[in-house]
């Protein structure tokens, strides 16, 4: 015992050293000594990380670095009580449209900042209505049609076989109606539990909204939406609740862990949600293959899709509370560069959230970015995240999950699902901006 | 010799030279709960009420905005749903929750073997926190609805009585015991005279039984009506007002009762705290107003010992 905490000891001496002597420029200065930084961290997952983190930065540089993570789906009232405070969060998150409408006032304008001139680019950052940048985007997001191409190839088919909606359908069809021979479905469950229904209401809604603001060429939040690709979310829609073991009624409490749980055991072939489900399918619980996974764009049916490529985006932004000490606020934006430049932080970050947009960035291993950048360097088009728009965002997926699930177990029609999303999005807005 | 030497400490107890003392100091032994009192109910509730007059994003940063913030409210139609809601979901759990945990509390006052025991069992699901309940109650309910090819969050009528069974077998247990302590206290003099009159049984529970447990009926049905108003985890957790309907441009929550209507509309958008603030404090007159007439409706019925 004693013994391996000698080691322990000593091995952290050691880094410590090393990293003092290879990082050098990259240690604050010894004048933000006073500052502290307060973050409000919103992904429990990575709680740990960042609590590990701070005392590495704490331990290094003798700042003071407090992580506070909100438990999950709590973030809003989280960040509502401690912004009350009089050690209000010094670092927090403010990732779309709506929390720039509430938080932007709040949030110091980072343009030129260190840590904005380490970054690659743009895209991700939030700016307020004069232009400021109020957040910026530390890591960005991949989500598509997860597929398991072990079985896929079981089936007698392999990814390069699936270019649309048409192949997709054509070949879920086949697999569903062998299902009993295969020994597993198309689909994993599209579960409408709340746990699983955001799958739908926020990352499948983003096709019909990402191809309609393409088209009407938005670029900041429009007060209403036509919906006029409505009937390609139908079209997946359907194709995810018919070729599926799940459907029907069944799918009203259906959890978004029994539907990873589906995918992860071999049971279907593919199963929509995004790069971070990375570490759940190769981790221990399920333990597959790195190789066997691949992540298709998430293919409905609009003229063109054979070029589209994974729907990328990002929700996680950082802002800097502008009423901190200046001290604190010099203290953060330290804190920030060292975590996207050093070494400790840019591992941290790469294990934790995938690719980073700054210079310094790590590449991780999670194979569904590599599929993401593939789609891009083959000239295919990002599908943004348009959802990103949505205002009153949670009122608004409830509103359709709740039209959704009605429309799937046969109690009401698809033109509930289309109010829900126009009248439903006018209504949001109007409300939001009145 | 050893009960006197009580008798003498109480009398002691009472002489003006060590009560005078005491009862000088009466702020002293006032002040934690007072503090306690301030603390956490009456700065938060005048914050509160100076608040629902604001639009403020925390506590600290708020502008005035007058009676914009109620005028809001009481447009909002899915508030005007909410508290039809809540008034029918009131009045039918009122009826159910006292008839019922009355009558159980009659069959096991008179004596039944293991009554002891049903007692402990109907007041054990009190014990259980809101959101388990409603959680719990979702999956029963969806397992024999799924038969169907429904579940609880489709109908509005599910919900809703989905709501009224979970509150009532929550609740009976709690109202069934106070029940027990006022039937109880019924003098037994009074049951053999009526005996003795002649009175049938019926004639007895509703001439003698029930006028001598009117204080039970009174907190319990005060209880009841405070409850099912302020209702929030168990709706919550049951249905979360699905389902929905789009009524003239605002989505209306079916089975969304008070509470969880205040709630979401705080957390709605940045504009909207203000408005769930108002909404707060016209939600407290309401129930402090039905309170005081239903006290005062009840308490004039009581009969004195």
């Amino acid at each position: 015992m004693k013994k391996t905490l000698a080691i322990l000891l000593a091995v952290v001496m050691a880094i410590t050293l090393f990293t003092a002597c290879g990082n050098d420029n990259n240690t604050p200065n010894n004048d933000t000594k006073t500052g502290s930084v307060y973050y409000l961290n919103f992904k429990p997952e990575a709680d740990q990380a960042w609590q590990k983190l701070a005392e590495t930065y704490t331990a290094l540089t003798g700042v003071p670095v407090t992580v506070l993570t909100a438990a999950s789906g709590t973030y809003d009232q989280t960040l509502t009580a401690e912004m009350d405070k009089d050690a209000a969060p010094t670092m927090f998150q403010v990732g779309n449209a709506g929390a720039v409408k509430t938080w932007g006032e709040y949030c110091y304008d980072l343009t030129n900042t260190d840590v904005m001139k380490e970054m690659t680019t743009d895209a991700f950052n939030l700016k307020n209505e004069a232009g400021e940048t109020v957040s910026i985007g530390y890591c960005y997001e991949a989500f598509g049609i997860i597929v398991n191409k072990a079985l896929l190839e079981k089936a007698g088919y392999t990814v390069a076989d699936i270019t649309n909606f048409e192949t997709l359908k054509k070949v879920a069809d086949d697999i569903h109606a062998r299902s009993a021979e295969l020994g597993f479905d198309a689909f994993s469950s599209a579960g409408l539990d709340g746990s699983s229904s955001w799958r739908f209401s926020g990352h499948l809604a983003n096709m019909p909204l990402f191809y309609e603001f393409r088209d009407d060429g938005v670029t900041s939040q429009p007060a209403t939406i036509t919906g006029k690709y409505l009937e390609n979310y139908k079209n997946i829609w359907d194709l995810y609740t018919t070729d599926s073991a799940t459907t029907g009624a069944a799918l009203v409490s259906a959890t978004g862990d029994q539907s990873e749980a589906e995918f992860g055991e071999g049971k279907a072939v593919f199963y929509q949600n995004g790069s971070w489900e990375y570490a759940a399918l190769t981790g221990e619980k399920f333990g597959m293959n790195a190789d066997d996974l691949a992540m298709i764009p998430i293919y409905c049916g609009v003229e063109g899709e054979e070029q589209a490529g994974l729907c990328c985006g990002t929700e996680n932004c950082w802002a800097v509370n502008k009423n901190a000490s200046e001290e604190d606020i010099k203290a953060t934006l330290d804190f920030m560069k060292w975590v996207v430049t050093s070494e400790e932080g840019t591992t941290m970050m790469a294990e934790q959230f995938g690719p980073i947009p700054f210079k310094s960035a790590k590449t991780p291993e999670n194979v569904f970015f590599a599929q993401a950048n593939d789609y891009t360097a083959k000239g295919n088009y990002v599908v943004t995240w348009a959802f990103n728009y949505t205002p009153a965002v949670d009122d608004w997926r409830a509103a359709v999950v709740d039209a959704l699930t009605q429309y799937t177990t046969g109690n009401g029609d698809w033109a509930a699902v289309e109010s829900a999303f126009v009248d439903g999005w006018a209504a949001q807005y109007a409300k939001e901006n009145s | 010799m050893k009960l006197f030497q009580k008798k003498r400490d109480a009398t002691a107890l009472n002489s003006p030279l060590i009560r005078r003392p005491i009862q000088k100091c009466f702020w002293l032994f006032l002040l934690p709960t007072f503090a306690a009192f301030c603390i956490g109910f009456l700065y938060p509730f005048c914050k509160g009420f100076f608040l629902s007059f604001c639009d403020f994003k925390t506590t600290k940063n708020w502008t005035w905005a007058g009676i914009q913030n109620y005028i809001a409210a009481f447009q909002d139609k899915s508030f005007g749903h909410a508290f039809w809601y809540t008034a029918l979901f009131a009045v039918v759990s009122l009826v159910l929750i006292n008839v019922i945990a009355f009558a159980i509390a009659y069959a096991l006052t008179r004596g039944i073997k293991g009554s002891n025991l049903f007692r402990t069992v109907f007041f054990m699901p009190n014990l259980i926190g809101g959101i388990v309940l409603g959680y719990i109650w979702s999956m029963i309910f969806n397992g024999i609805l799924i038969k169907y090819s429904t579940s609880v969050v489709l109908e509005t009528k599910y919900g809703f009585w989905g709501l009224i069974i979970l509150m009532c077998w929550q609740q009976i247990g709690y109202m069934m015991i106070i029940y027990i302590a006022g039937l109880q206290s019924v003098p037994e003099d009074m049951l053999e005279a009526a005996r003795i009159d002649g009175a049938n049984g019926w004639q007895t529970l509703w001439k003698v039984t029930i006028p001598n447990v009117m204080p039970s009926i009174t907190i319990c049905t005060f209880l009841t009506l405070t409850n099912s108003f302020k209702l929030y985890d168990q709706n919550l957790a049951l249905t979360a007002g699905r389902p929905f309907i789009q009524q003239g441009g605002e989505v209306i929550k079916t089975t969304e009762m008070l509470a969880l209507n205040i709630v979401n509309s705080f957390y709605a958008s940045a504009r909207s705290r203000g408005v769930g603030q108002a909404k707060a404090v016209i939600f407290f007159v309401l129930v402090a107003v039905l309170s005081i007439l239903q006290l005062r409706s009840t308490k004039d019925k009581e009969v004195q010992q």
